[in-house]
């Protein structure tokens, strides 16, 4: 299968690849998929007091699609405010990257890693109200 | 000798005509074009004589006895086919129970579901650990309903190469015909229809450096006769069992390879087996979490199957893109089912999303696979540097512990 221009740009240089730490609690960390399935994406995101994303970074097991995804993901995200980037649909990263029908499943689980990552640092920031 | 890209080493899918195999084929093309059935001049006779040349060479290769033995047919595909609905057919009133394994081509699991979906039972047998079927499942597997049982000579994956002979004895002594799928063993491993009592088989010229589009099905003329309907109806060629005009260029490209495996194979094989040690041990030298899949033991001498732990396959082939070899992952598969081969062994469908095959052949060099080893490590080791799963291994997180959200 051929892949797309920017597929293999991300690919090859895949944008935001690292860890952020995991306790911080302006850190949120999104890990979907599964090994078994031949795709995990991890997307963690940092957030300041303003509520936007001031950093964004993943780690990927997958094909060339599933990393340029993610890559693709953190890109978008960062210096979005949390509702922003909630609101990114896989479609637009589908678009975005030329990804063919059996593809789309790696666009889907991007979605989710943001969705996972955000929904992990409401749940810190609540925690830590209540904890207040 | 200068490295060349891209690397072939996909020698399982298919393999470059051999120079010498094309110089016989080409004067079949232009002035011997004659048609092998046409009986009245010399265009037809000089045409059946090189077929009949090709089949002796091809029978020499297996073990026949006699060249008569040797149907033609457009690749093992077709032979699989025929083997498997022509017997069923013809012997239905005899049985309606076949016996194959789960491991092997879908050419054979395709044509059993079909056979099914007709009437036929058929037992998969599964396989250990490394691919090899017991033949003691063989047996207990047989039953006065048994008319067939078919086992491939070698697999096309994991290249563990089955214990035919003493399947035969069983089958022999049962009075149950096997059919073998043995298109990846050619010349590369022993196989003698004789021996082994094999009593039909399915073979192909684009694996043993011939060309694309002949392939051939040894049906056993004596102890037993073997017999089968035709598949294909037209002028009653080969013996009334594959009508259609012979591809006479391709049948003497065939017997070519064939012949050249006969002289040559043992030798290659050794060669191959060195080579494919050298892939091995360059790999394993420099990496961790490295697994081999199939057996060291009972293995084709050009392959190499492995799975990189933590990396998935299609995106380190992706990054490998001036080499070809092909992979056991989903995402290489129209399907999006991790190969069922892998699956079978039950190395779990994390390990055959990792998994690489590496096909070595006739012209591959030490130069290519020390290039290729390098290469793939060197990969790996970016890629894991990227995958969530190796950082969690690397804390000292046991994944299967992890409950994961499959999508």
């Amino acid at each position: 299968m051929a892949y797309s221009t920017k597929v293999i740009e991300h690919y090859e240089n895949p944008k935001n690849v690292g860890t952020l730490d995991k306790a911080d609690p302006s850190v949120g960390t999104g890990l979907v998929g599964a090994p078994a399935c031949g795709d995990v994406m991890r997307l963690q995101i940092k957030v300041n007091d303003a509520g936007i994303i001031e950093d964004a970074k993943f780690k990927t097991f997958g094909c060339g699609s599933a990393i340029a995804s993610s890559s693709l993901a953190t890109e978008w995200i960062k210096g979005k405010t949390v509702d922003e980037a909630e609101a990114i649909k896989n479609s637009q990263i589908v678009e975005e990257l030329n990804l063919p029908p059996v593809k789309i499943h790696c666009s889907v689980l991007a979605e989710d890693a943001i969705k996972s990552a955000i929904a992990d640092y409401r749940k810190k920031q609540s925690d830590r109200r209540a904890t207040k | 000798m200068a490295l060349k890209l891209p690397i072939f080493m996909d020698n399982h899918s298919t393999t470059p005509v051999d120079p010498r195999v094309l110089e016989e084929m080409i004067p079949y093309f232009t002035t011997k074009f004659g048609n092998a059935a046409s009986r009245s001049h010399s265009f037809g006779w000089e045409a059946e004589e090189a077929v009949e040349i090709g089949r002796e060479r091809i029978a020499r290769v297996i073990g026949a006895k006699d060249s008569k033995e040797i149907v033609l047919t457009s690749g093992a595909t077709e032979s699989d086919n025929l083997a498997l609905k022509g017997v069923a057919e013809f012997y239905k009133d005899k049985g309606n129970h076949i016996i194959t394994t789960v491991t092997e081509h879908k050419a054979i699991l395709d044509t059993c579901k079909r056979l099914e979906k007709e009437g036929f039972e058929v037992t998969y047998l599964g396989v250990d650990k490394v691919g090899r079927v017991d033949p003691d499942d063989v047996k207990k597997a047989i039953t006065d309903k048994t008319i067939l049982v078919s086992v491939m000579l070698a697999n096309n994956e994991i290249g563990t190469v089955q214990p035919l002979e003493e399947i035969g004895k069983i089958t022999r002594e049962r009075g149950v015909l096997l059919h073998s799928d043995a298109v990846q063993g050619i010349g590369k491993v022993e196989f003698d229809v004789q021996k082994m009592n094999v009593d039909l088989a399915s073979l192909t010229a684009h694996k043993i450096y011939g060309p694309k589009g002949v392939g051939a099905l040894y049906v056993r003329r004596s102890k037993p006769r073997v017999r089968l309907v035709a598949q294909m109806d037209g002028g009653g060629h080969e013996r009334g069992m594959r009508s259609g005009t012979l591809a006479v260029p391709l049948i003497v490209g065939f017997g070519k390879a064939c012949d050249i495996m006969v002289h040559e194979g043992k030798q290659e094989s050794a060669t191959l087996i060195a080579l494919r040690e050298r892939l091995r041990a360059r790999i394993f030298n420099q990496l961790d979490e490295v697994y081999v899949n199939g057996s060291m033991e009972h293995r084709l001498p050009g392959n190499m199957n492995i799975s990189f732990n933590f990396v998935e396959g299609e995106g380190l082939l992706m990054a490998i893109k001036d080499v070809a070899v092909s992979s056991g992952s989903a995402c290489t598969s129209s399907s999006l089912e991790p190969s069922y081969v892998l699956r079978a062994l039950g190395v779990g469908d994390e390990l055959a999303h990792s998994s690489i095959r590496f096909g070595l052949g006739r012209f591959n060099t030490e130069e290519e696979v020390d290039y290729v080893a390098d290469l793939v490590v060197g990969k790996v080791k970016r890629l894991r540097e990227m995958s969530p799963l190796w950082e969690m291994h690397n804390e000292g997180i046991d994944l299967k512990s992890v409950a994961w959200v499959a999508h």
